[in-house]
Order: structure tokens, then C-alpha cells, then sequence
């Protein structure tokens, strides 16, 4: 049986790993490679980088670690951020990456993702989505925006309608990122994740809030989610990748546990 | 020298990575000579079978596969595409294979209410004693990522199945092949484990 996934996910900006809340305030935490090293020894089932460098030659310093980490872990790995057209997807799959997560570009140029699907194939494009909680309307039925360039713009687009679309147009999985939750281990926003997962029919990737074993539980089952990212609780070591999938498994859900002693 | 079959499609660069990474020898290559001196060829990949076969073809690499790499005994892994592409016929694309071995391959059930692809870790269950097998456990966990699978009508080439809506072949083998449905370039220690294991192994000597 498929099990769920435990992500986690590693924001980079010039060639280190930082973490902030609510998409501010961020502060170094570590080397991406040593961390996606010691999170695929700890036993990770996939990795994402976020590279939320703002300069196009810093960019470079991302497909350099792109590369790094393609030689320490065999697992699949994404790399999200900044992309916006087929060259830049292919420059980072060919660093190494398994997968590209597009977000912004896809939203300004829905193209891409057809393209990248055609050319990569579905498997390979991830779309991302940051959504914030608006209050239902007339125009955003749902209540869930898409708000793209890191947090800053509105776009007036309902997020259910917006993974509708991404997953005609081709994507792979979904990334449903919850803006309000971002950074705050206060829980995964259930209600948007579960929305996506009855709505479509490829994997989403429940991101944002994710501050303990009983919020992980609770997104992939009343969430529905098939994957889900971690951040702040491992970055800053309160739980290591290994004790949570361990725990997760007691409650009954599906994991890949690689530690041996933790199989009982 | 291992010989890991460019056509031009899929991430070969990651499959080169892992076998550099166990300490083997390895090469990406379409160069025929290169592949009929090779001492062992790894045919993997991500990609549509329609498109595989018709790269596979334009290299001349079908032939050589089926004619020459396969009766020469010598070991032939395939990964992924390339457990697809070693049967009869394949639903993708409706596309017509290399018939190294008898059978079909079809895609999951979407009726069943199944999420296709299929992406993610699944449990693979061994059906016999493979020397592929020789350094994991039974029951382990690997990545996936495939809307189809093998159909082999022997059921003999079945080695190991894994489950989704119903259970499939996710290995197969014959004499000195080998192919699987999951990545094992991708699928952390256990997958390192079994790669090596085709690295080394003597089809002859088991």
C-alpha cells in the first residue's frame, strides 16, 4: 500500500537555509546539503528546496546546490522558486532534481505547466499554491485566494478553481501552502487541504502549520492529504523525521519506516 | 563498465549518480559499441512508452537490445520505462515493444477511484528467491511513479508485487534480466542495496 509522505522542506536564500513566519522574518538555520543529508538519513521520503533568492546571478549558487545535493541523497528532491519558464525547469532537473515546483510563474503564465508536462511529463511538475483565507464571496466562492510573489500580491483567483485548472493543464501534484498557518505550528489549515484532495485527482501536499505528530495525523486523515511538508519543528530540532513517522505509525497510518528498531 | 542506455529521455544523470556512489564504473552511452562491450547495461528511465520505443528505434537500440544484449548473457537491469518496454505491447500510447518477454503492460484501473499516477512509496513483496533480493528485507518500501505496469503471461517472470487497487508486478526477470517497476535510484539505502546487488551480479552463477 502507497504510504503518506513526510516532506521537508528547506527554504534557501544565497546558498543557505532559512526559515521565517508568515513568509517574514527569516533567519539562517543551516547548509541545505547537510541538512538534506541528515534528513534522508533520518529518514525523509522526499525533499524540497525553496530557493527565495531574489537575483537572477544568485540563482546560479541554487543550481550549484542542486547539484551538491544530488550526490548525497537517493530520494526524490524538488526544487521550487523563481521559475518561470521551460529553460529554467530543465536547468534545475538536470542539476538533478526529481521534480519542479512552480507557483507564481504558473499563476502568470498557466502555459507552463502544459508545457512542462509535455516536455518533463506530469510527474515532474509539482504546482504550488500559496493560499490565504479571505472569507467566502461572490468572486472567491471557496474563501481561499492565490497570492503570489512570496505573499505580497492578490490575485483574486479562488485557490479550488486554480487546482481545478492546474490539474487539466497537466500538473503532477499539488503543493497547497496555507499563508495564515505558514511557520506558526499551529496546525494544517484541514478544511483548504481536504477541499483540494476531494476536488482532484492527483496527490496533494498539505504545507503550513505543521507543529506536531497529532496535526500530521490529523491532515492525512481528516485532511486527506497524501504528503505532507515540515519545516520549523525539524529545522529547529524539536522532533527528528524518524520519531515522527515512529509515532505516526502507531496511530495507524501508512508510513515508510526505515529505521529498523522503529519497526517493532 | 557499466553501460546505462541514453535515449535520450528521462533522468539518467540520477541512475549514473547512484552506481557512481556504490563505487562502480559507469557510463551514460548510445554508442552500440560501447553497449556490447559494456559488462553489464541499465536501461532506465522516466518517460511514455510511445516515445521510448520510437527513440529506441531511430538509435538502433531496439535491435540491439533484443538481439544482441539479451542472448549475450550478460546482466541488463531495467528501471521503471524500462521494465515497460522489455514486453510485447504496451496500452500506453498503444505502442509495440521490444518482446524480450511475453506479456502486456496495462494502466492501473482508473474506475476505482485510484489516483494516477501512482506517486509515492509502496511495499514490494517478493513472489521467489531473486540474487537482487540477497541484502533486503521483504516487505520494504520503494518509490513509485507510474500510471502503468508489467503484465507478463508467464506468470514464472514474476519475482516480486507490490499493491495499488490491485496487486501488480513490480518485478520481473529471465535468465540475466532484471527489471523493476519502482526507482532504485530513488528509493534511499534499500534501493542503493538492491542496485548494487545487479552490480554485482554473475547470472551465470546462480
Amino acid at each position: 500500500m502507497l504510504t503518506k509522505r513526510i516532506i521537508p522542506c528547506l527554504d534557501v536564500r544565497g546558498g543557505k537555509v532559512t526559515k521565517g513566519v508568515k513568509f517574514k522574518g527569516n533567519v539562517d538555520v543551516g547548509d541545505p546539503v547537510e541538512m538534506a543529508r541528515q534528513y534522508y538519513e533520518d529518514g525523509a521520503d522526499e525533499i524540497v528546496f525553496y530557493d527565495i533568492t531574489a537575483s537572477n546571478e544568485r540563482r546560479d549558487i541554487m543550481i550549484d546546490v542542486v547539484r551538491a545535493v544530488a550526490r548525497e541523497i537517493f530520494i526524490p528532491f524538488s526544487v521550487g522558486g523563481g521559475l518561470r519558464t521551460l529553460e529554467d525547469m530543465r536547468k534545475v532537473l538536470l542539476a538533478g532534481a526529481e521534480k519542479v515546483s512552480i507557483d507564481s510563474g504558473a499563476v502568470r503564465n498557466p502555459q507552463l505547466i502544459s508545457e512542462g508536462a509535455k516536455t518533463f511529463g506530469s510527474q515532474c511538475v509539482v504546482l504550488s499554491m500559496q493560499v490565504q483565507s479571505v472569507g467566502p464571496s461572490g468572486q472567491m466562492p471557496s474563501g481561499y485566494e492565490i497570492v503570489i510573489d512570496g505573499g505580497r500580491t492578490f490575485t483574486g483567483i479562488d485557490a479550488f478553481e486554480w487546482a481545478k485548472r492546474g490539474e487539466g493543464l497537466g500538473a503532477g501534484e499539488l503543493c497547497v501552502n496555507s499563508i495564515d498557518r505558514d511557520g506558526t505550528t499551529a496546525g494544517f489549515e484541514i478544511e483548504l487541504t481536504r477541499g483540494m484532495a476531494e476536488r482532484v485527482g492527483i496527490p496533494v501536499i498539505a504545507s503550513g502549520g505543521g507543529g506536531s505528530v497529532e496535526h500530521l495525523a490529523e491532515v492525512f486523515t481528516e485532511g486527506k492529504a497524501d504528503a505532507a511538508i515540515l519545516a520549523s519543528i525539524i529545522h529547529y530540532g524539536q522532533y527528528t523525521i524518524g520519531e515522527i513517522k515512529a509515532d505516526l505509525a502507531t496511530r495507524g497510518i501508512d508510513m515508510r519506516l526505515t529505521n529498523p528498531s522503529a519497526c517493532g | 563498465m557499466i553501460a546505462i542506455i541514453d535515449y535520450r529521455a528521462g533522468n539518467l544523470q540520477s541512475v549514473l549518480r547512484a552506481v557512481e556512489h556504490l563505487g562502480h564504473e559507469a557510463k551514460i552511452t548510445n554508442d552500440a559499441d560501447a553497449i556490447r562491450s559494456a559488462e553489464r547495461v541499465i536501461f532506465p528511465g522516466v518517460g511514455a512508452a510511445g516515445a521510448t520505443m520510437e527513440s529506441l528505434r531511430a538509435l538502433g537500440l531496439d535491435v540491439l537490445l533484443k538481439d544482441e544484449v539479451f542472448p549475450s548473457g550478460k546482466p541488463m537491469l531495467g528501471i521503471c520505462i524500462g521494465i515497460q518496454v522489455i514486453f510485447e505491447r504496451s496500452e500506453e500510447d498503444d505502442a509495440e515493444c521490444l518482446g524480450i518477454l511475453p506479456g502486456r503492460v496495462k494502466r492501473f484501473d482508473e474506475s476505482r477511484g485510484l489516483k494516477i499516477p501512482q506517486i509515492g512509496w509502496n511495499n514490494v513483496t517478493f513472489a521467489r528467491p531473486h540474487p537482487m533480493f540477497a541484502d533486503v528485507p521483504d516487505g520494504a518500501h520503494y518509490y513509485f511513479v507510474n500510471s502503468y505496469y508489467p503484465a507478463p503471461s508467464d506468470p514464472g517472470l514474476v519475482y516480486a508485487t507490490s499493491e495499488y487497487g490491485d496487486v501488480f508486478p513490480c518485478v520481473v526477470a529471465k535468465d540475466n534480466l532484471v527489471a523493476t517497476q519502482f526507482h532504485l535510484e530513488k528509493s534511499g539505502p534499500v534501493g542503493l542495496k538492491m542496485l548494487d546487488s545487479f552490480c554485482k551480479w554473475e547470472p551465470g552463477a546462480c
